[in-house]
């Protein structure tokens, strides 16, 4: 093992090197390490004094581990640049070709960068919170819960590494330094949304939740190395000169995949349709799970939120009508039109592919989940109204839940191959051509399966699903 | 030590090698000319395992480029179309880096880098950053980077392009001292002087295909035929041809001298000579008439603009 790793580590030690005698690199690094911390040990004392003084102390409480994940988080903001760089920069330099042409393995040129656009950013991390913490300590005595401690650091790393790691993703697929920096916006967006999302968890005062995104951080950094390792192509490093977008070749290559040779509709589903769905099953048995898992989820949290049970009224029952409004309040089901119901559920599945689109699946297959979390939420809650789960999935859900939760099935499918296909791509394919590929399978079963599905979904639910929830509960 | 069979490659539907067949024994140089974008790089590219071929094979060193591509670039020593140095390291850094990347223990590297440091005349440049090197001080680090691991195979992307003439020849004397050493080399030249200087054969490639290829003396009986043959006077001839033996043409003349051609110039010769003589002309000198490799090479290129052109 140590072996196989020694020559990425001989590179990492050359760019760390190099990242050490370039003054563009040391002096924001030693700013983010040493100035920054101290701004912040003086923003913290004067929040604190401030707030004293109007008995708002835990405004103070909370500000000060914000401003310590704050003090984390900057000086991994330069890792970002280093890695945009890593591989792009010395193509652009010309220094790659005799680096290519050394005997070493992909993945060691890889983590050799990876590392070494790793390691400096997070020792001034690290420094930085060493310092911010000596000076919190002094100013206000304040010392926080080794747990904590242990979450920001933990949290910090992860940032970092998904950060580089996303980074390290793009210097490998483009053409110049240019391009990357522009492209660095699909990585710089996301972390601005988990920052703020991080930042709302300190405020709020509920740690736990810190760890769920390291979890859920841990998997995304994963995901992208796995990525970056096998999109790393010698080949394209060097071959490609220019990033042109060749938009005839890219519709040729999806509608090649799309129409699949098919000379008829018939033969569309038979054969091109069909095949795709086969190439499904496992994602598909995976969604399933998930979906499961997602009605069991929402199950349990009926126990912790609870809902006025008065909405569904007890006295009418018999009638059945205005317990079924109770449901139609909480969405779960529509009447207003059959065409809106179906504009509002594919709404959702688009919604769910573009969030798949950019996190390898992840997002895209937690949209579609959360239906099935309400539906297992309300199958719970209703459950001291006397409603048994049977009758609550019977009247409520099966009727046009026979055609929407398929659909919701292959959708979810479908983007987790997306996802799946640009963490392994097929062999000797490019990213791009893995990415339209994946996308042309996307609009067969969308437009194939999930449309009409959908649009008989909506015609029983606006229809037929009432009728049923009436005769169920109406008894 | 250097083989391939039918090696192609295509970008998209660009044919940047096709078909592509040569053999490098060892102590052997081959050079490579052709136009930019002939396709030089891209087969050295490929014998470096660092570009993979649409078709045909390849092996260096007993090792074949797609199966096994750590073990061929272990073997190869490459000096690239641009040189690649770090402008930041110091040049003994430099070579210490890529010797560790090679394998080389730390003794060795030491002792390796310090010898090519000396025997490129850099030794003294220890103080300086490469990237206050001149452009020739950078190609000659360059090929010293390449020659560090001792490899079996050497493919040189223009040796002395940027070197002033002392430099260039340097460099030159050391590929000598090669391919004494029994290692295969190929050299991507336009140089065409230093293709003739240096290459025991010698390929012309254009547009992915070798158009020509075999030792200069073999090219240039085969792009231009037979060799002409000039005898000078001490006197002006004033018109007055002397005679030759039947079976020779005369090409041309001029005041004191005469260009002719025989098909058997080992024996015909010493027969002219002797006839001149027996005519007491006062032959000073008789030669072959020098003909360049830049006159196969824009042979050969005509030739095939002319196929295509049919």
């Amino acid at each position: 093992m140590w072996q196989e790793l020694r020559p990425a580590l001989i590179i990492t030690r050359r760019e760390i090197r190099d990242q050490f005698r370039d003054w563009r690199i040391i002096i924001p690094i030693i700013i983010l390490t040493l100035v920054f911390p101290s701004l912040m040990n003086f923003t913290a004392q004067q929040a604190v004094t401030f707030v004293e003084k109007y008995g708002a102390d835990l405004i103070g409480d909370r500000l000060i581990p914000f401003l310590l994940m704050v003090v984390g988080f900057f000086p991994i903001s330069v890792s970002l640049v280093i890695a945009l760089e890593s591989f792009v920069g010395e193509k652009e330099r010309r220094t790659i070709e005799p680096l290519l042409s050394c005997p070493l393995k992909d993945w060691q040129l890889y983590f050799g960068k990876l590392i070494a656009v790793l390691v400096p950013p997070l020792i001034a991390s690290y420094l930085g919170i060493i310092v911010y913490l000596i000076g919190v300590y002094r100013q206000v005595g304040w010392v926080p819960e080794v747990i904590l401690i242990v979450q920001i650091v933990l949290l910090t790393t992860v940032q970092a590494l998904v950060m580089v790691s996303g980074a390290v993703v793009i210097s490998t697929q483009t053409t110049s330094v240019r391009a990357a920096n522009l492209l660095a916006s699909f990585i710089i967006i996301p972390v601005a949304f988990l920052i703020q999302g991080e930042s709302v968890v300190m405020f709020w005062g509920r740690y736990h939740i810190l760890w769920w995104a390291i979890l859920g951080l841990t998997v995304i950094a994963g995901l992208l190395v796995r990525t970056g390792v096998s999109h790393f192509n010698r080949e394209e490093l060097l071959g490609r000169e220019l990033d042109s977008i060749n938009i005839r070749w890219t519709l040729g290559v999806f509608w090649n995949s799309f129409k699949g040779g098919a000379t008829s509709l018939v033969s569309w589903y038979r054969d091109v349709v069909w095949k795709t769905l086969k190439r499904q099953t496992w994602p598909m048995l995976m969604v399933l799970i998930f979906l499961i898992a997602a009605l069991f989820v929402g199950s349990s949290q009926a126990e912790v939120f609870q809902i006025p049970l008065d909405m569904f009224n007890l006295e009418r029952l018999d009638s059945g009508v205005e317990f079924v409004d109770g449901f139609e309040t909480f969405q779960l089901f529509n009447t207003t039109g059959i065409l809106y119901v179906w504009f509002h559920n594919m709404r959702a599945m688009l919604l769910a592919s573009l969030a798949g689109l950019f996190s390898f699946g992840v997002l895209g297959v937690i949209i579609l989940m959360l239906p099935l979390t309400i539906v297992g939420f309300f199958m719970t809650a209703i459950a001291p109204l006397g409603v048994t789960p049977g009758d609550f999935l019977l009247g409520l859900i099966v009727p046009h839940g026979i055609l929407e939760i398929p659909a919701i099935v292959v959708i979810g499918a479908a983007i987790v191959r997306i996802g799946a296909s640009l963490a392994a791509p097929g062999k000797g394919k490019s990213v791009g051509e893995t990415w339209i590929l994946a996308l042309a399978d996307w609009a067969k079963i969308m437009i194939g399966v999930v449309v009409p599905l959908l649009l008989g979904a909506a015609v029983i639910e606006v229809l037929i699903t009432p009728q049923v929830a009436l005769r169920v509960f109406g008894g | 030590m250097i083989v391939t069979e039918g090696l192609s490659k295509k970008f998209n539907d660009f044919l940047a090698v096709d078909g592509v067949t040569i053999n490098v024994e060892a102590g052997e140089v081959l050079a490579l000319l052709g136009p930019n974008g002939a396709g030089k790089t891209t087969t050295v590219r490929m014998l470096t395992s660092v570009l993979a071929p649409s078709s045909g094979w390849a092996k260096v060193s007993g090792f074949d480029v797609v199966e096994q591509p750590e073990m061929v670039r272990g073997s190869v020593g490459v000096l690239t179309e641009n040189h690649g140095l770090y402008q930041r390291m110091y040049a003994h850094e430099y070579l210490d880096f890529y010797g560790e990347l090679y394998g080389l223990e730390k003794n060795e590297r030491i002792l390796r880098s310090t010898q090519l440091l000396e025997d490129f005349d850099l030794a003294d440049t220890r103080s300086l950053r490469i990237g206050e090197y001149s452009k020739g001080m950078r190609q000659k680090l360059a090929l010293a980077r390449a020659l560090l691991h001792n490899p079996p195979v050497l493919l040189l992307d223009e040796p002395t392009s940027a070197m002033d003439p002392e430099s260039a020849r340097l460099v030159r004397d050391s590929i000598h001292e090669l391919r004494s050493a029994e290692r295969s080399i190929i050299i991507c030249t336009h140089n065409l002087a230093e293709a003739e200087e240096l290459a025991d054969r010698i390929a012309i490639i254009r547009r992915g295909k070798i158009i020509a290829k075999g030792s200069p003396t073999e090219l240039k009986l085969d792009m231009l035929g037979p060799p002409e043959y000039e005898v000078n006077f001490g006197i002006d001839l004033n018109g007055q041809n002397p005679e030759f033996p039947d079976h020779v043409e005369i090409k041309e003349t001029g005041n004191n001298w005469i260009r002719y051609w025989t098909g058997d110039p080992q024996k015909s010769n010493s027969e002219i000579l002797r006839k001149l003589l027996d005519q007491e002309m006062p032959v000073v000198s008789l030669r072959e008439v020098p003909r360049s490799l830049e006159q196969v090479y824009l042979q050969a290129v005509n030739a095939q603009n002319n196929e295509e052109g049919k």
